[in-house]
C-alpha cells in the first residue's frame, strides 16, 4: 500500500504552527494594539516602509503568510472531522481547506509582489 | 477484527456518538477550542497583509489604518485575537517536548531543556521584531 | 473510632446492564457494596458478583495492575478497577461502564478484537532480517539503548488509551494510541530491524495521520507510557524519512 502523502502537509502546518506561535502575538500586539492606541511610537513612517518594501522582507512575509495558511488549513480540516464528524466528506474539505490555503499564498503573493 | 465488521454483530451494543460530543468535557471543549486558534492565525496573516498594503500606499493610508485600529471596538476585538493567539502560542510551546526528543551522544536531552530552549527562541523572536519595529 | 463518623458503611455503584438476550438497550443496575478503606472498584465487584448478582460479567485477572484486564469508566473516568480505591470516588454513588470505543458484548465486557488486530498490523514484535545463530550468543544493548525504548515497553494492553481517544471513538479505523506506542517500542529498539515494515502500516491515512493531539491517552495510561509523545515523535520521524525519500529517491531509511 502505498504511503500517504500527509507528511508534506503535516510538514507545512508544523512549520506554520511554529512560526505562527512565535511572531504572531508580537506581531498583532505592537502593530494592530500599541500602535494605534500610541502607546508606542513606532520608528518613523519613512522608515518603517523602506522596511516594508524591502525584498527581503516581502519574501519573508511571503513565507510566514503562507504557512500560516496552510497551519489553519490542515488544522481546521482535522477540527471539521473531529468536531463535526465530517470526515465522510474528506475529500471535499480537503480540496476546500487547501484550496483556500493555496488561494491565500497566491493572493499574497501577487499582492506583495507589487509592493514598492 | 477489523472494525467495519462490527454491524455484522447486531447483539453488540454500539453507542451514538453525538455531533457535539466535545461539549460534554472540559477538556474535549478545551482541545477544540485550542484547534481553533488556527483560525484567527489566518485571521491575523490576512490582516498582515492589508497593513503592510497600507504602509505601502502612503502616510495617509497608514494613517487611516491606524485610526481605525485605535476605535475601542477594533482594539478590543484585537485585544481578544492576541489572547486566542497567545492561547495558540503557549499550547504549542509546551508540547513541543512531546515532539522534539533529541540524544545527545548517550544523553536524551532533558524535556524541561526542551521546553526553555522553545520558550527562550519565543523571546528572542519577539524581542527583535520588537525591536524592527519600534526601536530602529 | 473517628473513621465510623467520616466514613459511611456502604458505597453505592450504579453498574452498566446489557444483557442482549433480555434487551435491545442498555441499563443501569444500583448495588450498595459495604465500604471498606482498603477496597478497590474490583473488589466491590466481585462482592457484587459474590453476593448480591451472580449474572453480572466483566473482566479482571492479575488484581494488581499488569495485566490490563479490568479497564472500565468509574465515573466516566477510564481507569483499571483493580488500582482505583472507592474512597477515592466517594461519596458516590459510582458509575461503572464499559470502557467507550468498544462494542459491548454483555455488561461490562467490550469486544477488544480491533486492537488484538492491530498489534499484528503494527508487528509488534522483534523483526531481523537475519537471526543470529545460537552459538554467537546474545544481542547486547547498552542502558543508553534500553533507555530509549524502555518507556513504552511498559504497556500492558489495558486499552485505557483507546478509551479515552476520541478519535478512535469516531475513527474506529484509526491504529491508535497503544498500538503506535508499541510499534514505536520495537522501532526504537536497537536489536530489531523493522521500521521500514512498520511504516508501511503506521503511515497510511488510518494510521498516526488521524491523530490530531488531543492528548487524553497520555493522560490516562496506568503506566506512564506516553502513547501521545510515541506518535508525535513518529510524526517528525515518518515526515523526515518522507522528504529524504524525495530528496534522494532510493536511499533507504
Amino acid at each position: 500500500m502505498r504511503r500517504s502523502r500527509e507528511p508534506i502537509i503535516w510538514a507545512l502546518f508544523g512549520g506554520g504552527g511554529m512560526a505562527s506561535a512565535f511572531f504572531m502575538p508580537v506581531l498583532i500586539l505592537v502593530l494592530f494594539i500599541a500602535m494605534p492606541l500610541g502607546w508606542v511610537q513606532g520608528a518613523p513612517f519613512a522608515e518603517l516602509q523602506a522596511l516594508v518594501r524591502h525584498p527581503l522582507t516581502r519574501l519573508g512575509l511571503f513565507v510566514f503568510i503562507s504557512l500560516c495558511w496552510f497551519h489553519w488549513a490542515h488544522r481546521f480540516r482535522y477540527t471539521l472531522y473531529d468536531g463535526l464528524q465530517l470526515s465522510h466528506l474528506n475529500e471535499l474539505v480537503a480540496v476546500i481547506t487547501y484550496g483556500i490555503a493555496i488561494a491565500g499564498t497566491v493572493v499574497g503573493a501577487v499582492l506583495l509582489w507589487g509592493v514598492g | 477484527m477489523n472494525p467495519k465488521y462490527r454491524p455484522y454483530y447486531p447483539r453488540w451494543y454500539r453507542k451514538r456518538i453525538p455531533i457535539f460530543w466535545w461539549l460534554q468535557k472540559r477538556s474535549h471543549a478545551a482541545f477544540i477550542g485550542r484547534e481553533l486558534t488556527a483560525v484567527f492565525v489566518a485571521y491575523a496573516a490576512i490582516m498582515l497583509v492589508v497593513l503592510v498594503l497600507a504602509m505601502d500606499r502612503g502616510q495617509a493610508a497608514f494613517a487611516e489604518m491606524m485610526d481605525w485600529l485605535g476605535t475601542p471596538a477594533v482594539v478590543a476585538a484585537h485585544v481578544l485575537v492576541l489572547c486566542i493567539l497567545l492561547f495558540h502560542t503557549i499550547t504549542w510551546l509546551n508540547l513541543a517536548p512531546m515532539a522534539i526528543v533529541v540524544k545527545l551522544g548517550d544523553r536524551k536531552v532533558p524535556a524541561a531543556a526542551v521546553l526553555i530552549g522553545h520558550y527562550a527562541a519565543w523571546v528572542a523572536c519577539t524581542g527583535g521584531v520588537a525591536w524592527l519595529l519600534i526601536w530602529r | 473510632m473517628a473513621d465510623t463518623l467520616t466514613k459511611p458503611e456502604t458505597v453505592t455503584l450504579e453498574v452498566f446492564r446489557y444483557r442482549p438476550e433480555l434487551e435491545s438497550e442498555p441499563t443501569f443496575d444500583s448495588f450498595e457494596v459495604p465500604y471498606h478503606p482498603e477496597w478497590m472498584i474490583l473488589d466491590a465487584l466481585n462482592y457484587i458478583k459474590d453476593d448480591l448478582d451472580g449474572s453480572l460479567s466483566y473482566r479482571w485477572a492479575c488484581r494488581m495492575g499488569v495485566c490490563g484486564s479490568c479497564g472500565m469508566l468509574a465515573n466516566g473516568q477510564p481507569v483499571l478497577t483493580c488500582a482505583t480505591y472507592l474512597e477515592s470516588l466517594l461519596p458516590g454513588p459510582i458509575r461503572i461502564e464499559p470502557l467507550e470505543g468498544f462494542p459491548v458484548i454483555r455488561d461490562l465486557v467490550g469486544d477488544i478484537g480491533d486492537f488484538m488486530g492491530k498489534l499484528s498490523e503494527v508487528k509488534a514484535w522483534l523483526i531481523r532480517d537475519e537471526e543470529k545463530p545460537v552459538e554467537e550468543g546474545e544481542y547486547l544493548q547498552t542502558p543508553s539503548q534500553l533507555d530509549d525504548y524502555k518507556q513504552y515497553s511498559m504497556c500492558i494492553n489495558c486499552m485505557l488509551c483507546y478509551s479515552a481517544c476520541p478519535i478512535y471513538r469516531l475513527e474506529p479505523e484509526f491504529i491508535g494510541p497503544a498500538a503506535i506506542a508499541l510499534a514505536q517500542r520495537y522501532n526504537m529498539d536497537s536489536r530489531d530491524e523493522g521500521a521500514e515494515q512498520r511504516m508501511d502500516v503506521l503511515s497510511q491515512h488510518h494510521g498516526i495521520w488521524d491523530c490530531t493531539l488531543v492528548g487524553e491517552c497520555t493522560e490516562v495510561c496506568p503506566k506512564n507510557v506516553d502513547p501521545a509523545g510515541a506518535i508525535q515523535r513518529y510524526k517528525v520521524s515518518a515526515t523526515m524519512d518522507y522528504f529524504k525519500s524525495l530528496l534522494m529517491p532510493g536511499s533507504s531509511s
